[in-house]
């Protein structure tokens, strides 16, 4: 049986990897964000929004509460009337703030994501693999009106007496919204119109290597095992032996040992309780050699390879 | 074999003694980038800053080999997500907001305005176009005012009003009330109609097109009313003061949505995509702006328009306004290009 396949598991392209080369030429795998988590954030934001425009919309009732009272008490109108002019000014900034400040401040911030992108592990960057402008943001964004807030706006003043103009508003909607259901890269019309994408921003931590000193020649090996024994597998298995090793689950363990003895025909069990050492010693000799192999330029990808 | 640690070292992995050297540079950089992602700018101390950029191309190094070398996927996956992490920062959007505006301000503005270029020029023939049909369909059958000026203005000016109420909407309103939410008003919905201008040039400009029309249509059906009572001058006036820079938006935002719609509709060699994305950055660049100039129109409408009573002050600050802006968007920063 042969397989054609070069790379290992880890590097096979899904449907949304892709490959960004940064200008010193390292390739970075990139995936695109799913459309279920972009709806998601996009949720999110939408209730943080939601939260402080109200906090401010009472803020400033409070206030004009608080004024018009003064105000009565004093007896004297104009004053009063223009803080409370005032008051209506700052309430219809606000307002606009909410509607575009938002996304362009958190996206422009080194994140490139607002706080519901955060959240969810996702941030916008520039298609093309180089900087993110403070030009493609404000792109992205303007766009956003018509794809949501004017449609939205639409539909709740159409009301249901008018059904044409209802469909019309909810077709359009609809037809915005299912645009990153048609190309590839998931684009919504402002990704297509500032040249930008939304991808995964993952984070991960350095873990601990298995570090299980070789067997050299002045101390005898617990475990050890011939050139034949390990010429079986490949890196495939290798990284799958790493995984279950630092999961760490004792029947997981005990019968990948199992297996793997079977494998290599020493079932004799013979000072083999230890599945985890015996698990550690064959990673460990493993890597050796097909990392030597990977010097040498010979890759063995998996265990039906030649 | 010396005994002890080195015995140790020697007895590792090669990939992971190639890890353990490195090790700390890659932690350092992980520490930097976790600060700078959370906004703690102030917390990295100057050397740490300094030698982001080098750093950045070690780790980078560090992945290459490994990728060469080493089979321990921990350490590659983390490398890879770091060195992504670092790439966003070190690549990532350089300037701040203030510092966009500043270089935004000093030209950037006006020669994205300039790079509208022929499409300016058309978004400008169409509104010209609009104030014309407008006046002619009004003069043709008085029937078609009611259809193009909304609702919302009927307060007095239709067809066979007499001269005195039109005066009356043009002057004396000085001592009214409530300027300063007039003005936030006005802004808020004209900001609303340009964006719109803007955005639906996505649909190859046709919307943006008819909207522009829309627009001046009424501008040329008010003008045809006034004319009628002989208040064409008084009008022209009373609409310059914010007009000049309102419909100046209106014209950037129409061109710059036709600067979409027409790159996207022939991107002559580039891909589709790619014709969207270079128009959309430097409309957006005009947008930016136009909703600037909205901010100033609003304040002049809401304000100058009722402070000042009379038409020759009226023509003077409209005109003023109307050769500030020619004169920044086609005569500055002409040099630094």
């Amino acid at each position: 049986m042969v397989r054609t396949a070069a790379l290992p598991r880890r590097l096979v392209r899904t449907s949304q990897q892709r490959t960004l080369v940064t200008p010193e030429g390292v390739a970075l795998p990139l995936s695109v964000a799913s459309r279920g988590s972009r709806a998601g954030a996009l949720m999110l934001d939408f209730i943080f929004i939601g939260t402080a425009f109200t906090l401010v919309t009472i803020g400033l009732v409070a206030l004009a509460g608080g004024v018009a009272s003064v105000a009565g008490r004093f007896g004297s109108g104009s004053p009063g009337a223009a803080v409370f002019q005032f008051l209506v000014v700052a309430w219809m900034i606000a307002a606009f703030l909410a509607r575009h400040a938002y996304f362009l401040w958190f996206e422009l911030g080194a994140r490139g994501a607002t706080p519901g992108k955060r959240l969810i592990g996702i941030r916008i960057a520039a298609r093309d693999g180089g900087r993110l402008t403070a030009e493609m943001v404000i792109a992205r964004n303007m766009l956003r009106d018509i794809e949501l807030f004017l449609p939205i706006g639409f539909i709740a003043t159409a009301g249901a007496d008018s059904p044409p103009a209802w469909l019309t508003a909810a077709a359009w909607f609809a037809l915005f919204m299912l645009l990153p259901c048609f190309n590839r890269d998931r684009l919504r019309a402002g990704d297509i119109v500032a040249g930008t994408w939304v991808v995964e921003a993952p984070r991960q931590k350095l873990e601990a290597p298995i570090a299980t000193p070789l067997p050299t020649a002045t101390e005898a090996p617990r475990y050890r095992f011939t050139e034949a024994e390990l010429a079986i597998y490949g890196e495939y298995e290798l990284q799958t032996l790493e995984r279950i090793l630092r999961e760490d689950r004792e029947a997981a363990l005990e019968s990948v040992r199992a297996a793997i003895a079977a494998k290599i025909g020493r079932e004799d069990n013979n000072g083999w309780e230890d599945p985890r050492a015996f698990l550690e010693a064959y990673y460990a000799q493993l890597r050796s050699r097909l990392e030597t192999g990977m010097r040498m330029g010979q890759r063995k990808a998996d265990k039906f390879a030649g | 074999m010396e005994p002890g640690s080195d015995l140790l070292t020697a007895a590792l992995l090669r990939s992971d003694r190639f890890r353990i050297e490195r090790e700390g540079d890659w932690q350092r950089l992980d520490a930097i980038v976790t600060a700078i992602e959370k906004g703690r700018l102030r917390r990295i101390s100057d050397a740490d800053l300094l030698a982001l950029p080098q750093l950045y191309r070690t780790v980078a190094s560090s992945l290459s080999i490994a990728r060469s070398i080493s089979l321990d996927t921990a350490t590659l996956g983390y490398l890879e997500t770091l060195v992504q992490r670092a790439w966003f920062v070190v690549y990532g959007p350089r300037t701040s907001l203030i510092g966009w505006l500043r270089g935004f301000l000093g030209g950037g503005w006006s020669r994205s305005v300039r790079g509208l270029g022929i499409d300016l020029a058309v978004a400008f023939a169409v509104m010209v176009a609009g104030t014309i049909v407008g006046w002619l369909l009004v003069a043709h059958d008085p029937d078609w005012y009611g259809a193009i000026v909304p609702g919302q203005f009927g307060d007095g000016r239709v067809p066979g009003a007499s001269a005195e109420t039109l005066r009356g909407t043009l002057f004396g309103n000085s001592g009214q009330n409530g300027l300063g939410v007039f003005a936030a008003y006005l802004f808020s919905n004209n900001a609303g109609v340009s964006i719109m201008a803007f955005a639906l040039g996505f649909a190859f400009g046709i919307p943006t097109l008819l909207l522009l029309v829309q627009n001046t249509a009424m501008l040329g059906a008010m003008l045809w009313l006034y004319h009628g009572a002989g208040l064409t001058i008084d009008l022209i006036g009373w609409l310059s003061v914010h007009g000049t820079t309102e419909l100046f938006a209106i014209l950037l935002a129409g061109g710059a949505g036709l600067h979409i719609g027409r790159s996207m509709a022939f991107p002559g060699n580039r891909s589709v995509l790619t014709a969207a994305s270079e128009s959309g950055r430097r409309a957006a660049q005009v947008m930016a702006g136009v909703v600037l100039m909205l901010i100033v129109a609003a304040g002049l409408e809401g304000f100058a328009r009722q402070l000042v009573d009379n038409t020759p002050g009226r023509l003077a600050i409209g005109g003023f306004m109307l050769a500030g802006w020619c004169a920044y968007f086609f005569a500055f920063g002409l040099r630094r290009r």
